[in-house]
């Protein structure tokens, strides 16, 4: 509903897409330098100037599929491949640790605070390319220009979107039950105890006041919870304590990336309209992704470095494993913009994806235009 | 004092929107059937006194051009003097249909002309009052709706214009007509509540400010605005002054719903916080200030609650939906 929560959703998705691939980088023993390699084409792709521009437009948000199509991309955007099954496990992890962020904000204000984490953390990552710290810190710039000002209830209709959007999203992620942070059935644990959301008050008073605004009586009832005063606010500028935690990296050496992939929640048959679509590909999706897709620079002919496969999981049987018992409900069904017959799509997409300039990389093919095609063929 | 009974089990989670779930009891055969918004679509569910599913039903939004799959804001049942109606509010519009949803006998298509570009559209906030239906918009705008005793010849008959931000709640006086002090209470994002008063035309009485929260829920009975904040605190204002008589810190995060039980003035509130609480409202007979009184509480464990509903009009049992959670919990007096 809000058409302001697209640049949030991407922004702190990509965030915690760069914490699980750092960590299953060194997990996997990635000599160094490659690694730096992938994290840096990542975030500089993700930090496009002109995909930001796109995606900071007002608009609604797109589907699910839409938006793992970018993801898909994203993760492509260098010489690391991942399988089918490590990239169904990475976007479950990447959307239940948001949902779980959105979901335990005090103040629907305060998922600036959860980007601003991410943000930095993203900064920490490239603090040695003084060219894509460039480009991250003006999106952060943008971010408070564009966020800075909503009202609380703009925040509260920005909350309300993102919930809608990660409805019906139960997936288990071991490090979240083992926190104890996620109960057996996928919900996650709401806590009534700790400080209250800066602007609130503790609860548990009555006030009475006469016709003349004075105070006549003060009466204390049981609430049930165990709250306190918060303590401080957190910092929405672009430096400074943020003080909430969600959104920082959970993940270390030490704490593995697991999920339960669970389809065994009776409502996960629904979003019923989305799924039954024969064709899954409404116009303005194709031509939104098709712009997105534009906006983003793929980095494939990079000289000598050979590219690697990361995996999620720990071996190869057990990726093969995830692979073969995903629950159908689950699948993603990501979209093959090459598979919609419609020629004038296509020909709209030629056109759009040769329109934005091309970058001094070393291009094997003819145009720009048939370069993003014929890779995304390969999707 | 209150216990919990069997819960009813829905095809679909609610959605986590303001006032998600409406209430309606049949009196013959003796079945209450519930309304709640998923998202994408409405689900209508009736069930028995024991929480036995009868029988259920979803409707979508009317699409129209544009959004291919708009989203639903609230569904509310709007019990008239000759009939009662369902309707739902939309991102496209207004959508009226009988009340168990078989038929749509009005729609009305939100006006997008004067939308700055960054502005999401919406229908939201629904309450009858006589022979009215008032829809919110995000314009701030409310809709009055002129409805005949059957038929569907429903007219857009008045638009009430004082708010500037999206409407959140829409709140009817339940015991209408002559010596009513006012008859209706709008809420919008900024906190803002405007009292209104029947005539030829809907006069406002009162303009109570907000103060940087906004009002997703409120409520009128006897003259007394009950309203619920995004801060979590819920006040009570005298409807024909304004003046606020009491001032409760309720919850730990925002009160997501507020409902009345108008024969034995209990107020429900259920927030984020996973806590449901009852609260009773009198006036002092010295005074004549009105006067609030904790009666109980409830933890809905793990659960963001973003419906609470009374089933009856003593207030002796009520209804809750939360985020994520596939049942609507029932509650009952012991």
């Amino acid at each position: 509903m809000s058409v302001r929560s697209l640049p949030l959703l991407f922004l702190n998705l990509g965030g915690e897409m760069l914490y699980i691939l750092d960590q299953r980088l060194r997990a996997q023993n990635i000599p160094a330098d490659k690694a730096r390699k992938v994290m840096n084409d990542i975030i500089a792709t993700m930090f496009n100037k002109k995909f930001l521009e796109e995606l900071f437009k007002p608009q609604e948000l797109y589907s699910k599929k839409a938006l793992r199509t970018i993801y898909d991309r994203l993760a492509h955007a260098s010489i690391m491949r991942l399988n089918q099954a490590s990239m169904d496990k990475l976007y479950d992890l990447m959307t239940m640790a948001f949902k779980y962020q959105v979901l335990l904000c005090p103040r629907p204000k305060d998922v600036l605070l959860v980007t601003f984490n991410h943000l930095d953390a993203i900064k920490d990552f490239i603090r040695d390319s003084p060219t894509i710290m460039n480009q991250v810190d003006e999106t952060f710039r943008q971010v408070i220009e564009v966020y800075g000002c909503l009202s609380a209830g703009e925040f509260h209709l920005i909350r309300q979107t993102l919930l809608i959007f990660f409805q019906d999203m139960h997936i288990r992620v071991s490090i979240f039950l083992k926190d104890k942070v996620q109960n057996s059935n996928g919900r996650f644990v709401l806590p009534i105890s700790g400080p209250v959301p800066w602007g609130t008050e503790v609860p548990g008073l009555i006030r009475l006041f006469n016709n003349k605004g004075e105070e006549v009586k003060k009466v204390e009832f049981k609430h049930g919870g165990h709250y306190v005063r918060a303590q401080s606010e957190g910092s929405f500028d672009l430096y400074g304590d943020r003080v909430l935690k969600l959104g920082t990296n959970m993940y270390s050496i030490s704490r593995p990336v697991e999920t339960h992939v669970s389809g065994a929640s009776k409502n996960s048959a629904l979003n019923t309209k989305e799924r039954t679509a024969p064709n899954p590909l409404a116009k303005e999706e194709l031509n939104f992704l098709a712009r997105l897709m534009g906006g983003m620079e793929i980095n494939k002919t990079s000289g000598p470095e050979p590219g690697f496969r990361l995996n999620l999981f720990t071996t190869d049987e057990e990726e093969e494993h995830a692979a073969l018992t995903r629950p159908e409900e689950l699948s993603y069904q990501v979209i093959n913009i090459q598979a919609a017959q419609d020629q004038q799509r296509n020909e709209e997409l030629t056109r759009i994806m040769g329109e934005f300039e091309v970058h001094d990389q070393p291009q094997q093919s003819t145009s720009k235009g048939d370069d993003l095609l014929a890779m995304m063929d390969e999707l | 004092m209150y216990r919990r009974e069997q819960p009813v089990p829905t095809q679909a989670c609610p959605a986590a929107l303001y006032n998600n779930l409406c209430v309606l009891s049949l009196p013959a055969p003796r079945l209450t059937q519930f309304a709640l918004v998923h998202g994408l679509n409405v689900q209508l569910l009736s069930a028995t006194s024991d929480g036995l599913p009868v029988s259920q039903r979803q409707l979508h939004a009317k699409e129209g051009a544009g959004l291919s799959f708009p989203l639903i804001t609230q569904a509310y049942w709007c019990v008239l003097p000759f009939r009662v109606l369902l309707v739902l509010t939309s991102q496209r519009g207004i959508q009226m249909y009988e009340s168990d949803g078989s038929v749509m006998v009005y729609w009305h298509a939100l006006d997008s002309g004067d939308a700055p570009p960054a502005q999401a559209l919406f229908a939201r906030g629904i309450a009858a009052s006589g022979h009215y239906i008032f829809v919110g918009t995000w314009s701030g705008r409310v809709l009055v709706f002129d409805v005949p005793a059957k038929g569907p010849n429903i007219v857009l008959s008045e638009e009430l214009d004082e708010h500037r931000v999206p409407i959140t709640d829409i709140a009817a006086e339940p015991a209408q007509g002559q010596d009513c002090v006012a008859d209706v209470v709008t809420a919008d994002d900024s906190g803002l509540l405007c009292v209104w008063k029947s005539g030829p035309e809907f006069k406002l009485l009162t303009r109570i400010s907000g103060f940087g929260s906004p009002c997703p829920s409120v409520r009128l009975w006897q003259g007394t605005v009950a309203a619920g904040y995004g801060d979590g605190q819920i006040r009570v204002f005298e409807a024909s002054s304004g003046a606020l008589h009491v001032q409760i810190n309720a919850h730990a995060r925002g009160v997501s719903a507020l409902d009345l039980a108008p024969e034995a003035g209990k107020l429900l509130s259920g927030a984020e916080d996973s806590f449901v609480h009852i609260w009773k409202l009198s006036r002092n007979p010295d005074s004549g200030c009105i006067e609030v009184e904790h009666c109980h509480a409830e933890c809905v464990t793990d659960t963001q609650v973003c419906g609470a509903r009374f089933c009856d009009p003593r207030g002796s049992s009520f209804a809750v939906t939360g985020y994520d959670l596939p049942e609507i919990l029932r509650y009952s007096c012991v």
